[in-house]
């Protein structure tokens, strides 16, 4: 809403009318009104939950008729703070900024929370368009995730077992990432064109051989490092890393590819005649089949294509934030990109805020765990409620008593065949 | 019905319009695609609810909120598209809705009963159905009948057709004109919604024209066609296609011995020979599912071949794939609009380059060059009368005809040896039909061969230069157009005479 303002300030004359236009437009549902109040309706619920999981606040209830002040009094402060914690986790804090002015602080501390942010958000910016591209093309990619393990899996291999120069050597790492990931996206892709085997299927299967694969494979000599006996990888060379800013910063470079793949995708579906297949094959598969376009290439490049960016996601991860494999390196960044992929809608561009949003949430989390003891699972809660309301407009809109945009064209296309 | 009024929106759907159906009538509701009749009568079957306006029924204020109230005012309603279920037997089907239970609401299904009415109201209208056949085993014109049974079972007065010919053969159409008679006859109303003229003019006591929402006029069958299309159309409009004699030359496609199979698997096209010449129009005629669609599909390479062989100017198409076949200067206009001509969710910019996005100069295989396609959509649409409000528009927006005029404007915008059209006007308006058919024989005198495929006898005479009839998949005869419409009906329906001459 805030990009509305400065037009605004433009067109002074039609302020009224502009201003009516502008509450319709807010009232009407439209994606970003319903995202907006999602988050919102999310982090009510979230409160409740916060009030309801803080015994100490819970006891204060049980005399509320005789003093409601008290209640109501220690649940403000405790959600006010663990949502404030929220922010200043996962943005800034205004205390750090006063004391990098005063001389006391140092801007590292100041800009750790976005810093954060951003090293979370990264790999779920590619497993996000991972499963958006795939979306776009009517595959439901679950999955990333395995694509990004695989990914992960081949890009850390290539950083501690082959010896190359410095950029070189990240070049070849996260080429490595995209590679395994295309691979893991390129079974479920051919099996769908070839045999009709459904995506959905196959990827969740291969989510599972990815994760096992990569639980034996750590533990193999020449992988595992020598000085540990429990399952983790040698350390990645130095070479191989993702320049990073000075420590205790963690953001990487990742970010910046993160950005550019965006753009990247962004093109690929709007201005390349590959995205041109892949939107018509996604809406309309007889259509595009009429029209030449071969459905089955499609499937397979997409899926190949959608496995090469979750494999960058899990490279990214690898080469920027963990160093070394583990059974747990991937987390769940390809599931989460599930939910990134929902949350922007689809859309390049969505999906990077999206997943800002979730890197977000869940840096700001941290600090709310340690600082007033909120478990980092509602941040966990809260995206998904964030993801149930999106997932049900109608939910949302009913709530706020949203006038619905479409109805009329809907009711128009009720009357099929007058 | 009284000064009914619905509106979608901006969109006034029924404007204020006054109908009366009187005991034993045939009422024919007659307008385009869009016109808003379908809108009435769904209002009248308590599908929709009118913003303005009364319903009488008998002269008694009704309020229909769902087609429950309708049918126990004696109401019922045949859709467009059947609302039959396929695994359903046909009594099932009928009982569906009513069924009929023994020991209170969730006692046995009475089967037996249910068979029994079935079987009784079937031979009181004269209305063959067998009771205990599957619903998706039957032909379309049966599994009609048992719509219409189905309404006829709740005891209805009023039975609403919704363009119920439009699935049918010619001779389907006779049989359910003389059943619609025989209802009136026992004192039943029916409602006829159609834009098929001549129908209107064989059946129908009292014609209402609607047109945009709106009532245009009242007219007897003794008004003539043209004058009906110019009050549906709100202009003259010709029906004849207006045409010079065909100059053919050269064979451009030559299918010979084509043997091709359905999804099922089951023999489509069974050995079909056939010759389009350059510059001539050759129709097929036949009712739908005579493999009609197959034969086309296979030419086009999205079905495959399983014996013979169809060549474009001596060269085999044979296990090409749909771009090569396109690419080798072949245009096709799907028989399924909206599902193999249009990506609805795409612009009609985009759409108009759905075969041609990697072709310069809209593009290079690589990239898209968004000028280009954009500056080509508006030649496009003001060429072929497209109306929409901006070639950025999606195409779902747009009406019926206008969606056909772009898939014609997008096959004829390149060069063409060969132009297959199946079923081109199928669900579009009176104007746009006139437009598409001039744009093909316009095609055709330009040099290109025609081969078009209609289930429209109308359509397949006024186009064709010759008719090959096609019946169970194969040619049965190749007729000139001017042969009596009587014989090619009787060829349609596999019925073979001495004197056909079988190139």
């Amino acid at each position: 809403m805030t990009t509305e303002a400065p037009e605004k300030k433009a067109e002074p004359k039609k302020e009224e009318s502009f201003l009516g236009v502008f509450l319709h437009n807010l009232w009407s549902a439209n994606t970003v009104v319903v995202t907006i109040l999602s988050i919102l309706l999310a982090l009510v619920i979230g409160a409740v939950l916060i009030v309801v999981s803080d015994s100490d606040v819970l006891a204060t209830f049980s005399y509320f008729t005789a003093r409601p002040s008290d209640a109501l009094t220690a649940s403000w402060d405790l959600i006010s703070h663990a949502y404030a914690d929220l922010f200043k986790g996962a943005i800034f804090d205004p205390a750090a900024v006063q004391a990098w002015f005063s001389g006391s602080g140092d801007w590292k501390t100041v800009f750790n929370p976005l810093s954060e942010t951003l090293t979370y958000a990264a790999p779920l910016v590619f497993t996000g368009l991972a499963v958006a591209l795939a979306f776009r093309g009517g595959l439901f990619n679950i999955g990333a995730q395995g694509q990004a393990v695989i990914g992960c899996v081949t890009a850390g291999v290539a950083g501690f077992a082959i010896g190359l120069p410095p950029v070189l050597h990240l070049i070849v790492a996260l080429l490595f990432g995209v590679i395994g990931g295309a691979l893991w996206g390129f079974v479920p892709g051919l099996l769908k064109a070839r045999t009709g085997a459904h995506e959905v299927i196959t990827t969740i299967m291969l989510n599972y051989t990815a994760t096992l694969f990569l639980g034996w494979l750590i533990l193999q000599s020449g992988v595992q490092d020598p000085n540990r006996t429990d399952a983790v990888s040698k350390t990645i060379d130095s070479t191989a890393g993702l320049p990073a800013l000075p420590a205790p910063l963690r953001v990487h470079l990742g970010i910046v590819l993160a950005v550019l793949a965006t753009a990247g995708v962004a093109w690929l579906i709007n201005r390349s005649s590959f995205g041109f297949e892949l939107r018509a094959v996604g809406v309309n598969p007889p259509a595009a089949k009429t029209a030449g376009m071969s459905v089955a290439r499609t499937y397979i490049m997409l899926m190949v294509v959608a496995g090469g960016l979750a494999g960058l996601g899990g490279a990214v991860q690898v080469l920027g934030t963990a160093d070394r494999l583990t059974g747990q390196v991937a987390g769940n960044i390809g599931f989460d990109g599930l939910l990134v992929a929902l949350l922007g809608r689809n859309k390049p561009w969505g999906v990077l805020f999206a997943a800002m949003l979730y890197g977000g949430l869940r840096a700001g989390g941290n600090l709310m765990q340690v600082d007033v003891g909120v478990s980092l699972e509602l941040v966990t809660v809260l995206q998904a409620l964030i993801v149930i309301f999106i997932a049900a407009p109608a939910l949302v809109k009913s709530i706020f008593q949203l006038r619905d945009a479409r109805t009329a064209r809907l009711g128009a296309s009720m009357a099929k065949g007058w | 019905m009284r000064g009914i009024t619905k509106r979608f929106g901006d969109l006034v759907a029924n404007d204020h319009i006054d109908i009366t159906v009187e005991p034993g009538e045939v009422h024919a509701l007659l307008g385009e695609n869009g016109a808003g009749k379908s809108t009435l009568m769904n209002q009248l079957y308590g599908l929709l609810q009118p913003d303005e306006g009364e319903i009488l029924v008998d002269g008694e204020k009704k309020v229909f909120r769902s087609p429950r109230d309708a049918i126990a005012a004696g109401i019922g309603m045949v859709h467009q598209h059947f609302m039959l279920v396929p695994v359903f037997t046909v009594a099932e089907n009928i009982a569906l809705g009513a069924e009929e239970t023994r020991g209170g609401p969730l006692g046995w299904l009475d089967r037996r009963r249910n068979r029994r009415d079935v079987l009784e109201t079937s031979k009181r209208y004269g209305l063959p159905v067998d009771p205990d056949a599957l619903v998706e085993n039957l032909p379309v014109g049966a599994q009609q009948r048992v719509e219409i049974v189905k309404a006829l079972t709740r005891e209805v007065d009023l039975l609403i057709l919704d363009e119920p010919t439009a699935v049918l053969t010619p001779q389907e159409t006779d049989e359910l004109l003389a059943v619609m008679r025989s209802l009136a006859e026992t004192g039943k109303s029916i409602v006829f919604i159609t834009h098929k003229l001549r129908e209107v003019k064989a059946i129908a006591d009292r014609i209402t024209v609607i047109r945009r929402g709106r009532t245009v006029g009242t007219a007897t069958p003794d008004t003539s066609e043209d004058e009906l299309a110019a009050l549906m159309v709100g202009r003259d409009v010709s029906l004849e296609v207006s045409k010079t004699p065909a100059d053919p030359g050269r064979e451009v496609l030559k299918v010979s011995g084509l043997v091709v199979d359905d999804d099922r698997g089951v023999r489509a096209v069974d050995g079909v020979d056939l010759v389009v010449r350059s510059g001539e129009v050759l129709g097929i005629a036949g009712v739908q599912g005579n493999g009609q669609t197959e034969l086309v599909e296979a030419i086009m390479g999205l079905r495959e071949i399983r014996a013979g062989a169809v060549e474009l100017e001596d060269k085999s198409l044979a296990g090409r794939t749909t771009k090569q076949v396109l690419r080798a200067g072949v245009g096709y206009v799907p028989e399924d609009r909206s599902l193999d001509g249009v990506v609805k969710d795409f612009t009609v910019a985009e759409n108009l380059v759905l075969d041609m996005y990697d072709r310069a100069p809209f593009g290079n295989g690589f990239a898209l060059n968004p000028k280009a396609i954009d500056e080509s959509a508006r030649e496009r649409v003001t060429q072929f009368d497209i109306r929409t409000s901006s070639p950025q528009s999606t195409v779902g927006t747009l009406s019926g005809g206008n969606q056909q005029k772009v898939v014609v404007a997008r096959e004829m915008s390149r060069p063409l040896k060969l132009l297959i059209a199946a079923q081109p006007t199928r669900g579009v308006d009176v104007g746009s039909i006139e437009f598409i058919h001039n744009q093909i024989i316009h095609e055709r005198d330009v040099g290109t061969a025609v081969l078009v495929v209609s289930s429209e006898l109308d359509e397949v005479v006024g186009l064709a230069d010759r008719i090959a009839v096609m019946y169970r998949g194969r040619i049965l005869a190749v007729v000139a157009p001017d042969m009596p419409r009587e014989e090619i009906g009787l060829l349609m329906a596999g019925v073979v005479t001495q004197a056909e001459d079988t190139e």
